[in-house]
């Protein structure tokens, strides 16, 4: 049975003047048909990349180098550039992060919104103004029949990406590919967009590709979401499991980082370091210089992304994968991290005796049930 | 509401422009040596010192530079431009005559740097980095470079000379609206637009190149719409806001090259007759074409602000 997207094996490189950057690097996921989907990592991980490699966007010096790209079990890589476009915006349509750079300046949101229905649907210029007008009502904005007429410049930011939303719902998609669709709003005005993106998800029953930084905004929408760094997908997971169990230590160490009410920390819990050079990657795990639990096997082997019950191989259908050598080789020390779950302990299963960091450090995820 | 406050805005700031230019020609005129009555009456020994000085006090041309500009100033507050000394003819009936020619000629000019400048900008920001582009750019930086009296001669002498394809010297008394006129307009109107569309070409060209780099771009893609559509509709406007900037600044160079083209070419434009009117000193006709000149300068600027915000929405005129 073939999900709806199925990316495997996907590599895009950039050729820059400083050397080359493998943006994405072997990224395998599927999405199923009406599920939302997130992909979370800190800015460039590869996410974004990742997504316009999805519509096959990447332009010069960016190059895809391998993997399938397979819509509905066509591979939209071996498409001819008229078939490609035919699935742009009609087939799998694309929210950007933001909204009012996303827009053309010199036509009106409605005229935009009505020129891609027009192109794909085929609707005569009074149609596709009629049922674009309809989208703007529909995702809420106000006075819609006057509002087409609006310049994106006297749209708010909010509003925009509303507008953007309705634009790519505009032909019905059963895909729509989300980057960081509210990192640019405020964080009410983010909210309602979130729930719009949600409700009309259901509505339109529509398969959503959320990419965000925010673990919290995953946790809210998402049915199944994938952890990238540096390029690759370091744990893949249904949304509950990888907050109440995280597998790999990255994920457990961005859990750990969302600030929640009430805590009594002082300062924020961080990763210490920043996310490695593109163009020169750590040898072995890429997160290892990071990573509190790094062992010298890490600096050698690259795990690959396996499924942490019994180190197999991860394929599509891997419902839980993780890409530590924890779940292949069996670090010495293990993952010494604990994940506490409204005051209790889920104590890790493999854990020795709790023995404290060397480091001193402690990473515990936490997540309060009511993070949404 | 506020456009039409705009116009008036405009219109009325034409005023000081006209002025500054009008007391800078007059006093650069004074600056230099002679003045009508010397260059009629060269060294001719027949002629007195008296007879000079008569001759000076009847056409105004005696007494200090700020009262003879305040004279002439007066007179062209109601409508008077003067007379040319030697023939007596009304200057206003001279630049008539020869306005529409330098029209034409520069409209042509204008109309053939824009037709080459903006079709070969979009192709070279569209195909950045390739022969095509490289070779465009190299032709933009000729067409810059070579100073059009000289790329003028050499017009006429590789098509009038060698190629025989157009006479050296239009037969004249054509009217301006014949179609045969189109034909003679050929190597002026070239002449006098090859710099203005090479520097057009390469503002087209940046901008193009710029705007192509802006998210809205990508998103279009993302919509599927063809590369046609992407290219003509959405980037072209956004990068037309700044090439109407520089049509207008060129409209100045069309003006000052039609002094040296019309030279070149024997074009009965404003531009021989200011060189005429220089060399024989005739004040009047000169401060008529260098009024005349600054007008359209002006107006070529209040066009180009105007259509800015046909082309940009965001363009607000308050």
């Amino acid at each position: 049975m073939t999900a709806l997207l199925e990316v495997e094996d996907l590599t895009v490189r950039f050729y820059t003047e400083e050397g080359v950057v493998t943006a994405v690097d072997g990224l395998s996921y599927r999405i199923e048909a009406g599920e939302t989907f997130g992909v979370v990592g800190e800015s460039g991980a590869g996410k974004s990349v990742a997504a316009l490699s999805v519509l096959g966007l990447i332009d010069d010096p960016g190059r895809i180098e391998r993997g399938e790209v397979r819509f509905k079990g066509e591979d939209l890589r071996s498409m001819t550039d008229a078939e490609l476009r035919s699935v742009r915006g009609d087939e799998i349509a694309m929210v950007f992060q933001d909204a009012r750079a996303a827009l053309n300046p010199v036509y009106t949101v409605g005229e935009q919104i009505a020129e891609t229905i027009e192109h794909h649907m085929g609707y005569d210029p009074a149609a596709a103004r009629d049922r674009a007008v309809r989208l703007l009502d529909r995702v809420g904005i106000p006075e819609a029949g006057t509002r087409y007429s609006d310049y994106p410049h006297e749209f708010s930011g909010g509003m925009c990406q509303r507008a953007t939303v309705a634009m790519a719902l505009s032909c019905e998609p059963d895909l729509i590919v989300a980057d960081e669709p509210t990192t640019a709003l405020d964080v009410t005005v983010e909210a309602r967009v979130l729930d719009l993106l949600a409700d009309l998800a259901d509505e339109f029953d529509v398969a959503v590709q959320l990419i965000t930084h925010d673990l919290g905004v995953i946790a809210g929408t998402c049915d199944r979401a994938m952890v990238m760094y540096a390029g690759e997908a370091v744990e893949r997971a249904p949304i509950e499991e990888l907050y109440y169990d995280p597998k790999h230590p990255y994920t457990a160490g961005l859990m750990s980082a969302i600030p929640h009410v009430g805590d009594d920390r002082d300062r924020l819990q961080t990763i210490p370091g920043t996310m490695p050079d593109l163009i020169d990657v750590p040898s072995g795990c890429r997160f290892h210089p990071r990573c509190p639990f790094a062992e010298e096997a890490c600096t050698r082997t690259d795990p690959a992304l396996v499924d942490p019950e019994n180190g197999e191989a991860a394929t599509l259908e891997t419902e839980r994968a993780a890409a530590c050598l924890e779940y292949t080789e069996g670090l010495t020390g293990g993952l010494d991290y604990s994940v506490e779950v409204d005051g209790e302990t889920n104590e890790r299963a493999e854990d020795d005796d709790g023995g404290e960091d060397d480091d001193g450090r402690e990473d515990e995820g936490e997540e309060g049930g009511s993070d949404e | 509401m506020s456009l039409r406050r705009f116009v008036l805005r405009r219109a009325l700031s034409v005023v000081p422009v006209l002025l500054g230019v009008s007391v800078v020609t007059f006093g650069l005129f004074h600056l230099t040596p002679g003045d009508p009555v010397s260059r009629l009456v060269a060294l001719n020994p027949d002629v007195s010192a008296a007879e000079e000085a008569r001759l000076r006090e009847r056409w105004g041309l005696s007494g200090p530079v700020w009262r003879q500009y305040l004279a002439w100033l007066s007179n062209v507050l109601v409508g008077d431009f003067g007379r040319e000394f030697r023939t007596g003819r009304a200057v206003s009936a001279i630049v008539w005559r020869r306005l529409p020619e330098t029209l034409v000629l520069g409209l042509f000019g204008w109309v053939f740097a824009i037709a080459i400048a903006v079709p070969a900008g979009i192709y070279a920001a569209v195909n950045k980095g390739n022969l095509g582009d490289v070779a465009s750019r190299v032709l933009a930086l000729s067409g810059v470079s070579i100073p059009n009296f000289w790329l003028g001669l050499l017009l006429i002498l590789v098509f009038s000379l060698y190629l025989g394809v157009f006479p050296v010297l239009p037969p004249s008394r054509l009217p301006l609206y014949h179609p045969e006129t189109l034909r003679y307009l050929l190597l002026p109107g070239v002449t006098i637009g090859t710099a203005a569309a090479a520097s057009l070409m390469r503002v087209m060209r940046t901008s193009m190149a710029e705007e192509l780099n802006e998210e809205y771009v990508t998103a279009a893609r993302a919509r599927g719409l063809p590369e046609r559509t992407v290219v003509f509709k959405h980037v072209l406007r956004n990068s037309l806001v700044s090439v109407v900037t520089l049509a207008a600044t060129l409209t100045a160079g069309i003006v000052a090259g039609s002094v040296v083209v019309e030279s070149v070419f024997n074009w009965p434009g404003l531009g021989s007759e200011f060189v005429r009117a220089i060399d024989r000193r005739e004040i009047d006709v000169v401060m008529a074409i260098t009024l005349v000149t600054a007008v359209a300068v002006v107006l070529a600027n209040f066009l180009a602000d105007v259509l800015y915000a046909v082309f940009d929405p965001r363009i607000r005129y308050d």
